[in-house]
């Protein structure tokens, strides 16, 4: 059995004291929770631009923004922060670097000063990024397409290095991740028994390791061609454009499911401990992990469907990419299928776990339209595209974050939050991440473009829709945020188990002592092996 | 009660149709037969998703079911639901290829216009030299091409009632075809992020009956204002950038005589002694002749390597610009490149012009 939390009074969060020890710490929890801090500052910085962008498209002209350079400044920043500040090292970086090692049964990661050079290396690259902001603002779209992000005249090269330095910062802990999970498992913690989280976090640090340096390149070309005009992607020097884009997205495509794969792991663990019952078919899912992974590499060119490449290249690339849906979709219906027969407890994690079934359902099937080549001519660079990406990345990575963090906040805490509000705010949510970015379908549908500063008044009406979902969404999260710190203050204590869940790190006391574990913990079954007195365990509600 | 039950489907039917803009083109239609196909099937899996979940949500909560079933899995039905959206996928696959193919590929007999991007407005160019900004004036029931390209950024060109896109790309042409069934006025949107503006680079593409054509060739001013709107929202104007500009009229850009499009063409190559090397009778002269060149499969020498390529717009544009990137076989690497020195619009008459000498 665990041990209990008031056995001892050391744990790794007083363990030692000050704000020196905090930064210059080589515990990963300590790593984990100061990448969830400074994550979460960027998230409010984007979100306040998004609430921005959706403001000024209440109505058809300019209200808000001065002119639309300032809107098209706004969007950029928008997306770029949500991308390559956010979205990309949320899950791996804050819960990952927090989670990952205690699941292994493991003191630390395998290189915890490489753990916190990877934090300082992605703090250098957003403040340089950000820094922009009050230098002269970028206006080129995250997606830096050329020649436009060579010709103009914005301080788009600093965010291009900003983008590039972070890039290490993901290679590291990608690399970090890897060999941890290779040398550090607890004894009789085989392969066959890895958390299906370890699975997904473990896939997507191959992914990182491999597709990084890649992005690395072609920001680095970029820089060049803006500062000594090398003419690899300008025209008028002989470069060509679309070679840019293949560039960019053979980053940016794996980059999707840098984002969405250790969302998939949250759910996967979450789903049992609720249901209280084995995971539907572990084998297929941890493949399907793989799977997508690998189909990742090669579906770029799905983005490119319009861009001017080759007939052939569009018949390859929508024939992969309807390989990827394969495989999502066995996912999604193995953890359907978890919860059949089971004793569902229906606590704040497992109602983001449903809310992400229900969004990234609607996020999978419209990927299917824009997989689909003739489809996608009509559909693409519409709000479609944006609708679709959002309930992808929003939908299924912000929901599968939340039940995260949900879900673990007891374990690194040692306290518990109020149900109450997680509640509310997990309802307002949903519906108002529905009610902004379903409009957002329709629109595309009947032809709206992206990234419009100004748009035609027949769309005003689903516009307004769109917007008032917006505050919705955003008075969802400051509840969050807001019962969060309220835990961290006065929650209850929270205890060791909760949720009665069997992963290892759930063994260790919470909040857990400097090196997880007081004894090595030894594992003889599956993660998920909920069965007699197991199965009949946790659950608040 | 079967009268109201009847009223509501058409009502439903109706507003679900509503959120697709109208098919202009019969293509569009054969479009809108997949995309509706693809919203059915992604209905039925949705529903059944989330209903599943809810059931088993409520069935199965702690307090109706205390004691769970061990259960690890199912092998046939894992493989059921591996196979069937795999073949489900390749089904939409298929016909979504398939579309694409009419999609893409214009009959022989298209009309041709040529299209130029630009931050931010659209310019027509048509074969008899006349060039018309934001408003792109085609007859219906024609198959039209439009060869496009841009003089600075990427921009897009798309016409949501025809179901039509492509990006327009700066240093080389791509293109979309049409050919419009419904007569009167739609919307035209640039939808590639190009900068300040982009979202005002928008241009109305007017469909003329046979006999406004006519007229319209004819030199004739065309009320605009009394076509049909677009018919994807009645209730609106379709917009443009710069709205109160002059409408335009075949044969207004110049005061004489105007110039087609392979006369300007001819003018160019003269001007800029093209012709000293390439004949335009079929004699071989230092490099190849324009004569019977457009559409032939060449020989060429690539980095080395000899490689076939058809002379197609991209190949004569980049023979102009970058000549020794492909060199004809049998002719010396002996051009200068003239990249930079002719305007987009130089560009498109020239080959035009040996488009012209069949």
């Amino acid at each position: 059995m665990a041990h209990t939390s008031s056995a001892h009074g050391s744990n790794y969060l007083n363990h030692s004291h000050g704000i020196k020890s905090w930064l210059t710490t080589l515990d990963h929890k300590r790593i984990g929770l100061m990448y969830f801090v400074v994550i979460m500052m960027m998230f409010l910085l984007g979100g306040i631009f998004a609430l921005l962008v959706r403001w000024e498209l209440f109505a058809p002209g300019l209200q808000f923004f001065s002119s639309p350079d300032k809107y098209n400044q706004a969007f950029t920043y928008h997306g770029a922060i949500m991308v390559f500040m956010v979205v990309i090292p949320l899950i791996p970086a804050a819960i990952g670097n927090c989670v990952l090692p205690m699941q292994l049964g493991a003191k630390d990661v395998a290189f915890p000063r490489w753990n916190l050079i990877s934090y300082y290396v992605y703090i250098l690259g957003a403040t340089i990024a950000a820094a922009t902001l009050f230098i002269n603002q970028v206006d080129t779209g995250w997606t830096f397409y050329a020649p436009y992000s060579i010709r103009t005249g914005t301080s788009t090269t600093l965010v291009l290095l900003g983008a590039f330095i972070m890039g290490f910062s993901s290679i590291l802990t990608g690399l970090n991740f890897i060999v941890t999970v290779h040398k550090l498992r607890a004894p009789g913690l085989t392969w066959d028994r890895l958390p299906l989280f370890i699975w997904a976090v473990y896939a997507t640090s191959i992914i990182q390791v491999l597709a990084t340096p890649v992005l690395a390149i072609t920001l680095l070309l970029l820089v060049l061609e803006r500062t000594i005009g090398i003419g690899i992607f300008d025209p008028k020097l002989g470069g060509d454009p679309v070679l840019f884009q293949h560039f960019f997205w053979f980053y940016s495509h794996p980059a999707v499911y840098i984002m969405v794969l250790p969302a998939m792991g949250v759910i996967s663990d979450v789903i049992p401990a609720f249901s209280r019952k084995p995971i539907f078919g572990y084998k297929a899912i941890a493949a399907a992990t793989f799977g997508i992974a690998l189909v990742a590499f090669v579906v770029w060119g799905h983005h490119m469907f319009v861009s001017g490449q080759s007939e052939f290249a569009n018949f390859v690339f929508s024939f992969l990419t309807m390989l990827v849906a394969v495989p999502t979709g066995v996912k999604v219906f193995s953890w359907i299928a978890t919860m059949y027969k089971g004793s569902l407890r229906l606590d704040t994690p497992m109602l983001y776990a449903f809310g992400f079934l229900f969004v990234f359902t609607i996020g999978g099937l419209t990927g299917v339209f824009l997989a689909v080549v003739s489809t996608d001519v009509h559909l693409t660079a519409t709000y479609f595209v944006v609708a679709h990406f959002h309930y992808v990345m929003v939908g299924g990575t912000l929901l599968a974050f939340l039940a995260g963090l949900h879900y673990w906040f007891p374990k690194f805490s040692g306290k518990m939050y109020n149900e109450g509000p997680a509640r509310l705010a997990s309802w307002l949510i949903m519906i108002g991440f529905n009610v902004t970015f379903f409009p957002q379908f329709i629109l595309g549908a009947l032809g709206m473009p992206r990234r419009y500063a100004d748009y035609l008044p027949q769309f005003t009406s689903l516009n307004q829709v769109s917007t008032v979902g917006s505050w919705f969404l955003g008075v969802g999260f400051l509840i969050v945020l807001v019962n969060i710190i309220l835990a961290i203050r006065n929650g209850k204590p929270a205890g060791d188990n909760p949720w009665g869940a069997l992963t290892l790190e759930w063994q260790a006391p919470s909040p857990p002592p400097h090196e997880n574990f007081f004894h090595e913990p030894v594992v003889t079954e599956g993660p998920y092996e909920y069965r007699g007195e197991k199965a009949l365990m946790g659950g608040n509600a | 009660m079967t009268k109201l039950l009847l009223c509501l489907i058409t009502l439903g039917n109706n507003a679900f149709a509503a959120t697709l803009p109208v098919a202009g083109t019969d293509i569009a239609k054969s479009w809108d037969a997949v995309y509706w196909f693809l919203v059915y099937l992604s209905l039925v899996f949705f529903v059944g998703i989330v209903a599943a979940m809810v059931w088993f949500a409520i069935r199965y909560r702690k307090e109706k079911n205390r004691k769970p079933k061990y259960i690890h899995g199912h092998t046939g039905l894992e493989v059921i639901w591996t196979v069937i959206p795999t073949i489900l996928l390749f089904v939409c696959f298929g016909w979504g290829w398939a579309v694409y193919q009419d999609m893409i590929h214009a009959p022989a007999n298209a009309m041709e216009v040529h299209v130029i991007g630009k931050q931010w407005s659209w310019q027509f160019v048509y074969k008899n030299g006349t060039s018309v900004t934001n408003d792109l004036y085609v007859p219906v029931n024609r198959p039209v091409k439009l060869i496009m390209s841009s003089e600075d950024v990427l921009h897009a060109f798309f016409i949501p009632n025809f179901r039509v896109k492509s990006d327009v790309v700066p240093g080389m042409y791509t293109s979309v075809w049409f050919e419009a069934k419904l007569p009167g006025i739609h919307q035209v949107y640039c939808t590639e992020y190009c900068g300040t503006v982009h979202s005002g680079m928008l241009a109305r593409l007017i469909v003329l009956t046979d006999d406004q054509w006519k007229d319209w060739l004819s030199g004739k001013k065309i009320d605009v204002d009394s076509l049909p709107a677009d018919p994807t929202f009645p209730g609106y104007r379709a917009n443009r950038l710069g709205e109160g500009m002059p409408e335009a009229v075949a044969g207004s850009t110049g005061g004489q005589k105007q110039l087609t499009l392979a006369d300007k063409g001819k003018a160019v190559v003269t001007a800029k002694a093209c012709i000293a090397c390439h004949s335009v009778d079929g004699s071989k002269m230092v490099g190849p002749s324009y004569k019977g060149l457009y559409g032939r499969e060449e020989k060429v020498v690539a980095n080395g390597k000899t490689i076939t390529v058809k002379a197609d717009d991209n190949y004569i544009r980049e023979s102009i610009e970058n000549p020794l990137a492909k060199v004809v076989e049998g002719y010396p690497p002996s051009m200068p490149p003239y990249k930079g020195q002719l305007s987009e619009e130089e560009i498109l008459s020239v080959i035009e012009y040996i488009k012209s000498l069949k």
